[in-house]
C-alpha cells in the first residue's frame, strides 16, 4: 500500500536566515494515528509548513498520495491544504468574531471538494459539535465566548469537516489540563476514526505517546 | 465565495474604528455633493428667475450690476431711466411686451416694483410659465382700483397677509424706514401663486400709483403741505403718468432680434442705457463666481482624499492585529490573494457605506438650507437626484477606494506568505 504522506531528504532555509533545516523521513500510512515528539526548537513549524504547503522545499521530497507536493505551484498548494488537510493550532484556532458553526464551516468555504464531502453543510457542522460533545447552547455563540477547552474542540471540529485525509494537530493540548487533554483525545480520535482520516499529532507531551498507532521522534539537524 | 460576509463581520467585530471611518469618509463625500449640488441649484435657481426674459434695460451700468437689481433686489440702481425711453421701447415693431419696474419703496423689508398689468400678463418664469394669480382679483381687473397691491406668495406667507389687508409702503428699500406713505394706504388686490423665484419676494403696485404717493416726495422726503389724499388721487389717476422708471424687462416676438435690439439700445442716443441678455449676464456671473467653485471644489476633493487616507490608516493599523486572524484563514484553505481580496473587499464596503451616508449627509444639509436660500435671495432649492455624472465622479471616488486598499491587501498578501502557518501575535 502508498502510504499517504512521505516526507525525503527535505532541507529548507527560512527567508532571512542561514540555518539550513534538515528534517528527518517520515512515512504515514492511510488511517493511522501518529504521535510526534517534537521538543520546542525541533523543526516542528518547518514540518508543518512543508506538510501543508506553505512553504517550498529548498531539495527533496513530499509526496503526499503519489503527489509530488513540492513540485506544485503556490496556489495548486494553497487548493491541496484546503481540499486535504485540517490543521489544528495550539490556541487561539478559531476567528473570534465568527459563530461556533461558521467557525467549523469555514473550511468549506475555500474547498469545494470538502463541501461536497459533507453533503449537507449545516447538517456535517451538527453532527462534528455534537460529536466533540459541545452542546447545542453554545453553536450560536461567538467564539472568543467559549472556554480554552471548548475552543479546542471547536477546532478539532472544524479540522474534521469535510473528511480530510490528514489531520495535523499542533500541541493541541498544551493549553489544557490533564482531565480535560483526555476527553480531547478520547473525542479526537472517535471523530477521526469515523472520518477516515490520518492524524498526525505532534507534540512535546511525551505521556500522550502510548495511546498513538505509532510514536515518531522529530530531530531535525540545522546545518 | 462568502467573502463579503467575512468582511462584513470582521468589519463588525471593529466597528467602533469602522464607523469612525464611515463617518469620516461620509462627512467628506457630503461636502463634496453639497458643493457641487449647491452650486448647480444656485445656478438653476437663477436661470429660473430670467427664463422668460428676452432683454432688460437698465440706465447705463455693467450688466451683471442691472440683472442683480433688476432680478433679485441685490444692490440697487445707480439712475433712473425715463419714461418716453419705455414708450418708445415698447412701441418698437420686434418687442412682443415690455414690462416696466420702478423701484424705491418697501414694505417690511420686501421691495415694492411699480408696473403695469403687462407684468402679470407677459413676464414668464421657471420652465417658460405665467405667473398665475393663486387668490383675488383676475388679471385684467388687477390695478383697476389705484391703490390695489398684489403680493408675491412668500410675502403673504410671511407676513400673514390675506385679501383685503391694508398696506402702508415705506420709503426707501430698508428693512426699517422711518418715512411711511402712511396717508395712502394700499389694500390686496390679488395674491401670486409660488414661483420659487424673487418674484414670491415682491409687492406689486401700478405705476400710477408708485407715482402717487411720491407727489411732493421729489426731495427725497416729503415736503409738509403738498402730496396727495387718497381721493385727489383717484381722480387724477389717469394723468398720473410716471417721469422715471428703474429697469424695463422685454419679450421679443422672435429670439432672433434680441442681438440687434442689444446693440440698439445700448447705442441709444437720448440717454445712456443698457440692454443685457439675462442668461449671457448669468454667464458672466458665474465666470466670477467660477473660482471660488473652483477652490471649494478642489477643496472638497482633498477632504475626500483625506478621508480615504483615514480609512487607509485604519487598515494598516489594524493589520497587526489581524496577523493571527489570516494565519487561521490561510491555514483553514484561504489562498494569499483570497485574503488580500478580503481587506479590499472591507474597504469597499466601509468606502461604499461612507459614499451613502454622506450622499444623505449632504441631502439633509440642502434640506436644511434651502428655507434660507428662498429667504434670502428668493431661489428654490428643487432636490433632485444626482446626474449621471455625479454618480459617475461617487463611483470613481468608490474605486479610488479600492485602491487605497490594495496597500494594506499587498502587505497582508506578502505577510501571510512569510509568515507560513504559525499563529503569531
Amino acid at each position: 500500500m502508498t502510504p499517504l504522506l512521505e516526507l525525503n531528504g527535505l532541507r529548507y532555509t527560512w527567508p532571512g536566515s542561514d540555518e539550513v533545516i534538515a528534517l528527518p523521513d517520515i512515512s504515514l500510512n492511510k488511517g493511522e494515528k501518529v504521535f510526534l515528539y517534537g521538543p520546542s526548537g525541533s523543526g516542528k513549524s518547518t514540518l508543518l509548513a512543508l506538510i501543508g504547503g506553505l512553504i517550498k522545499p529548498d531539495s527533496g521530497q513530499v509526496v503526499f498520495a503519489g503527489e509530488r507536493l513540492d513540485r506544485l505551484k503556490g496556489s495548486r498548494r494553497d487548493r491541496f491544504r484546503a481540499d486535504h488537510l485540517g490543521i489544528i493550532f495550539q490556541q487561539f484556532n478559531l476567528l473570534p468574531w465568527l459563530d461556533v458553526r461558521s467557525n467549523v464551516a469555514l473550511p468549506c468555504q475555500f474547498s469545494k471538494q470538502r463541501a461536497q464531502r459533507c453533503g449537507d453543510v449545516d447538517q456535517a457542522v451538527e453532527r462534528l459539535l455534537m460529536g466533540m460533545d459541545l452542546e447545542s447552547g453554545l453553536w450560536s455563540r461567538r467564539a472568543d465566548a467559549l472556554s480554552v477547552g471548548q475552543q479546542q474542540r471547536v477546532a478539532a471540529a472544524r479540522a474534521l469537516i469535510g473528511e480530510p485525509d490528514l489531520i495535523l494537530a499542533d500541541e493541541p493540548t498544551s493549553a489544557l489540563d490533564a482531565d480535560r487533554r483526555q476527553v480531547f483525545i478520547d473525542l479526537l480520535f472517535k471523530q477521526t476514526e469515523l472520518s477516515g482520516s490520518t492524524l498526525l499529532f505532534v507534540s512535546h507531551e511525551q505521556d500522550l505517546a502510548p495511546r498513538f498507532d505509532r510514536t515518531l521522534s522529530l530531530e531535525s539537524v540545522f546545518v | 465565495m462568502k467573502l463579503i460576509s467575512l468582511a462584513w463581520h470582521s468589519l463588525l467585530n471593529r466597528r467602533f474604528a469602522v464607523i469612525l471611518t464611515v463617518v469620516t469618509i461620509a462627512f467628506s463625500i457630503g461636502l463634496l455633493v453639497m458643493v457641487e449640488q449647491l452650486r448647480q441649484e444656485v445656478r438653476q435657481g437663477f436661470y429660473r428667475s430670467v427664463s422668460g426674459v428676452d432683454l432688460i434695460v437698465g440706465a447705463r451700468t455693467a450688466p451683471i450690476q442691472l440683472l442683480l437689481y433688476s432680478v433679485f433686489g441685490i444692490g440697487s440702481a445707480t439712475n433712473n431711466i425715463d419714461w418716453q425711453t419705455f414708450k418708445e421701447l415698447e412701441a418698437l415693431p420686434e418687442v412682443d411686451w415690455a414690462v416696466p419696474m420702478a423701484l424705491g419703496d418697501s414694505h417690511q423689508g420686501y421691495r415694492v416694483m411699480g408696473t403695469t398689468r403687462a407684468f402679470f400678463d407677459s413676464f414668464q418664469v421657471g420652465n417658460q410659465e405665467p405667473l398665475t394669480i393663486a387668490r383675488g382679483k383676475h388679471t385684467e381687473e388687477i390695478f383697476g382700483d389705484l391703490f390695489d397691491v398684489v403680493i408675491g406668495a412668500q410675502v403673504a406667507r410671511k407676513l400673514g397677509y390675506d385679501l383685503g389687508d391694508a398696506i402702508v409702503l415705506s420709503h426707501g428699500t430698508g428693512r426699517v424706514s422711518l418715512q411711511a406713505h402712511d396717508s395712502l394706504p394700499f389694500k390686496v388686490a390679488a395674491i401670486l401663486a409660488p414661483t420659487g423665484t424673487p418674484i414670491d419676494q415682491q409687492l406689486y403696485v401700478s405705476l400710477s400709483a408708485h407715482r402717487a404717493i411720491h407727489v411732493g416726495w421729489e426731495s427725497g422726503m416729503q415736503r409738509p403741505g403738498t402730496g396727495l389724499d387718497a381721493d385727489q388721487a383717484r381722480d387724477r389717476a389717469d394723468e398720473l403718468e410716471p417721469e422715471t422708471l428703474t429697469a424695463i424687462f422685454l419679450g421679443l416676438k422672435t429670439r432672433a432680434a434680441v442681438f440687434g435690439l442689444q446693440r440698439r439700445v445700448n447705442e441709444y442716443r437720448v440717454e445712456p442705457l443698457s440692454a443685457i441678455i439675462p442668461g449671457i449676464a448669468l454667464q458672466e456671473l458665474w465666470r466670477i463666481s467660477g473660482l471660488a467653485e473652483q477652490i471649494l471644489r478642489v477643496v472638497a476633493f482633498l477632504v475626500v482624499l483625506t478621508g480615504l487616507l483615514g480609512m487607509l490608516t485604519v487598515l494598516l493599523t489594524t493589520l497587526n492585529e489581524r496577523r493571527r486572524e489570516m494565519a487561521i484563514l490561510r491555514a483553514n484553505g484561504a489562498r494569499p490573494r483570497q485574503i488580500a481580496t478580503l481587506l479590499v473587499v472591507e474597504a469597499g464596503l466601509i468606502a461604499f457605506a461612507g459614499i451613502l451616508l454622506g450622499v444623505g449627509l449632504a441631502y439633509a444639509a440642502q434640506w436644511a438650507a434651502a428655507p434660507v436660500l428662498l429667504d434670502r435671495l428668493g431661489i428654490y432649492l428643487s432636490l433632485g437626484w444626482p446626474e449621471a455624472w455625479q454618480l459617475g465622479v461617487l463611483a470613481l471616488i468608490w474605486v479610488a477606494g479600492l485602491l487605497v486598499a490594495l496597500i494594506p491587501a499587498s502587505l497582508a498578501y506578502r505577510r501571510t506568505l512569510a509568515d507560513g502557518m504559525q499563529v503569531r501575535n
